[in-house]
């Protein structure tokens, strides 16, 4: 069952997934994607509840789907149409849950060592050897998972899940909760084990963070259907979907209504609701009269003291500070237009205007960060 | 003495019996999905409530001469099962299976599932699972079934009386015996006997308690007390 040696078995995963649950409070929840995973890192991405860890869960076996296929290069792990359902045991299909689950009552070694039952013994203990060092954990071998740091422990789940020498790579969130530092080591590590074994790797994530980090190719889910895919500069900048915009970092979420159609120029002006607001947004497949949503990322958006003149941003919106608030390395600032916008700035640029709660401002947004987004 | 020791005997042959039996039948109710799991458990726990007479009463019934157990015993070793270790030991296991089964329900659930998923993905079969994960993980729930079942076993009254009758040696414990010593006005030796049953029964609970305590702290786990787990 095993790829002998350094030999590379680069297989794509695919899945066709159709499934339907019935949920008691509202309306049932439907999954319907059809995924393809390269070898190397992939993402998948959307807010809490768009079914990522289901597909997660029916790719490795432990969720039925009700129909579709999953296959792992020629080999077919799931088929609805010739009743094919390989069980958890023999897909070689590696997870690492959320909350690792790690086997609280064995060490770490033997922890690493559970998958290789049935080895004998000097192999076992070389494949455990060589996935120790790989993720730099071999002092660790003797404690237990309740004993050790978090990212130490994340470094375990990896090492067991991989000590198999598994087809596929399922990561369900399971670097959350770690500095970016470690974060970053610890993926740095996988990059290194990956590059010799290149299988599919299909990260899951609801942070933005995350993606601008790993990502090479992100597919983003939302309401169990895949919404976008391409890279994270495609699928983040471009949301056509409401709760993926908020989950993808844009900080001002408008609704207004379309009150002017400009073919000509591309653009079209829409008056925000509850206020006399308008702003130039892209063209959309709209009509005047409709309603819309637009997302706007806080740090697009440039502000002035002065009503700024010969500009080429079409939108320059008067409007009134209402607080500033340090977060982080940068200033979180309310402006009230009528509607309220929040902006990001930099501390230096903050002092340098001489910002201060109830000063008069300008805000100018480019046409093109001005994002629509479906409901 | 004689008392002593068949109530023993009787409390660690039933509690051995409860052990394996109990654990393939609280895994199937712990981890089955199938929709009348309510009934068998309904009848597992029918113990906890019905007076001890009338689960007697029908044991008594099926052991008889003419019912089904008394003939099939009668049949395979020549002899009828009322009125004889075997039958009370019998009648004891039914009398003593919630006590068994449910703190073992209920250690078998309280393991997260994930571990069980993981271990799934990790190549292990159920039976491995079981084994490496399940079990070690419900070392507390497991010593609460021995303890539960074998103490109750010691302090049963009603059913032995039924089934077993009061025969000296083979059917009568030491519980009976404590009765008919009151019966008889001897409450000195009465006394005796109670004070051995009591101070047992302290011995094994200081026991367990000491146990879940130690292993509450390998594990990180909460402190577990017998009661909680009824």
């Amino acid at each position: 069952m095993d790829t002998v040696g350094g030999e590379v078995d680069s297989a794509m995963l695919t899945a066709r997934l159709k499934l339907e649950r019935r949920r008691a409070s509202s309306s049932p929840f439907v999954l319907d994607v059809s995924i393809e995973i390269p070898p190397g890192f992939s993402i998948l991405f959307g807010p809490s509840g768009a079914g990522k860890s289901t597909v997660l869960d029916c790719i490795a076996g432990l969720v039925r789907p009700d129909g579709g296929s999953i296959t792992a290069g020629s080999e077919v792990l799931f088929d609805s149409e010739s009743r094919v359902n390989c069980p958890p045991q023999a897909r070689r299909v590696a997870y690492v849950f959320q909350t690792l689950a790690l086997f609280p009552h064995m060490s770490v070694e033997e922890n690493v060592a559970y998958g290789l039952n049935g080895l004998p013994q000097a192999e076992r203990s070389a494949r455990v050897e060589e996935l120790l060092s790989a993720f730099r954990v071999e002092k660790l071998r003797a404690r237990r998972p309740l004993e050790i740091s978090g990212g130490e422990r994340q470094r375990i789940a990896l090492a067991r899940s991989l000590v198999t020498q598994p087809r596929v790579l399922l990561l369900d969130e399971p670097l959350t909760g770690l500095d970016a530092e470690l974060k970053a080591a610890i993926v740095d590590d996988l990059r290194a084990w990956n590059a010799a074994h290149g299988i599919p790797i299909l990260y899951v994530t609801h942070t933005r963070d995350e993606v601008d980090a790993l990502g090479e190719r992100v597919i983003a889910m939302d309401h169990g259907r895949v919404v976008s895919q391409g890279t994270p500069l495609e699928v983040l900048e471009a949301p056509r979907r409401k709760r993926l915009a908020q989950a993808a970092g844009f900080e001002n979420m408008l609704s207004g209504t379309i009150v002017d159609l400009r073919e000509a120029d591309g653009v079209m002006r829409v008056r925000l609701s509850e206020s006399s607001c308008e702003i130039e947004v892209p063209l959309g497949h709209a009509k005047t009269g409709d309603r819309v949503h637009i997302a706007i990322r806080a740090g697009d958006i440039l502000l002035a003291t002065v009503k700024p003149e010969g500009l080429s941003a079409r939108n320059v919106i008067e409007g009134r500070i209402v607080s500033m608030e340090a977060r982080g390395t940068l200033i979180r600032l309310r402006v009230d237009c009528g509607v309220e916008f929040i902006v990001h700035l930099t501390p230096g640029a903050t002092q340098s205007l001489e910002l201060s709660a109830g000063k008069r401002v300008w805000l100018v947004l480019k046409t093109h960060s001005c994002h629509l987004v479906e409901e | 003495m004689t008392a002593l020791i068949l109530s023993l005997k009787l409390a660690f042959c039933v509690s051995a019996i409860l052990l394996a039996g109990g654990m393939p039948l609280a895994y199937w109710l712990a981890y089955s999905n199938w929709r009348g799991k309510f009934l068998l458990e309904a009848v597992v726990a029918l113990p906890l409530v019905l007076p001890p007479t009338v689960l007697g009463f029908y044991v008594l019934v099926a052991m008889g001469p003419h019912g089904p157990l008394g003939t099939l015993w009668q049949t395979l070793f020549g002899h009828g099962l009322a009125f004889t270790f075997e039958g009370l030991v019998l009648a004891s296991v039914l009398y003593s299976l919630p006590f068994a089964v449910q703190p073992l329900i209920a250690s078998f659930e309280s393991v997260d599932r994930k571990l069980l998923d993981a271990s799934a993905v990790l190549g292990a079969g159920r039976l491995r699972t079981f084994w490496r994960v399940i079990l070690p993980l419900s070392i507390p729930g497991v010593v609460t079934a021995l303890v539960l079942s074998f103490a109750h076993t010691m302090g049963e009254f009603g059913v032995v009386l039924m089934v077993g009758g009061n025969l000296a040696g083979i059917t009568r414990t030491v519980s009976i015996d404590i009765y008919d010593h009151v019966q008889s006005l001897e409450y000195a030796e009465a006394n005796r006997m109670a004070l051995v049953l009591l101070a047992i029964s302290f011995a094994v609970l200081t026991m367990v308690y000491a146990i879940n305590r130690q292993v509450g702290r390998q594990m990180g786990r909460r402190l577990w007390t017998p009661w909680a787990a009824k």
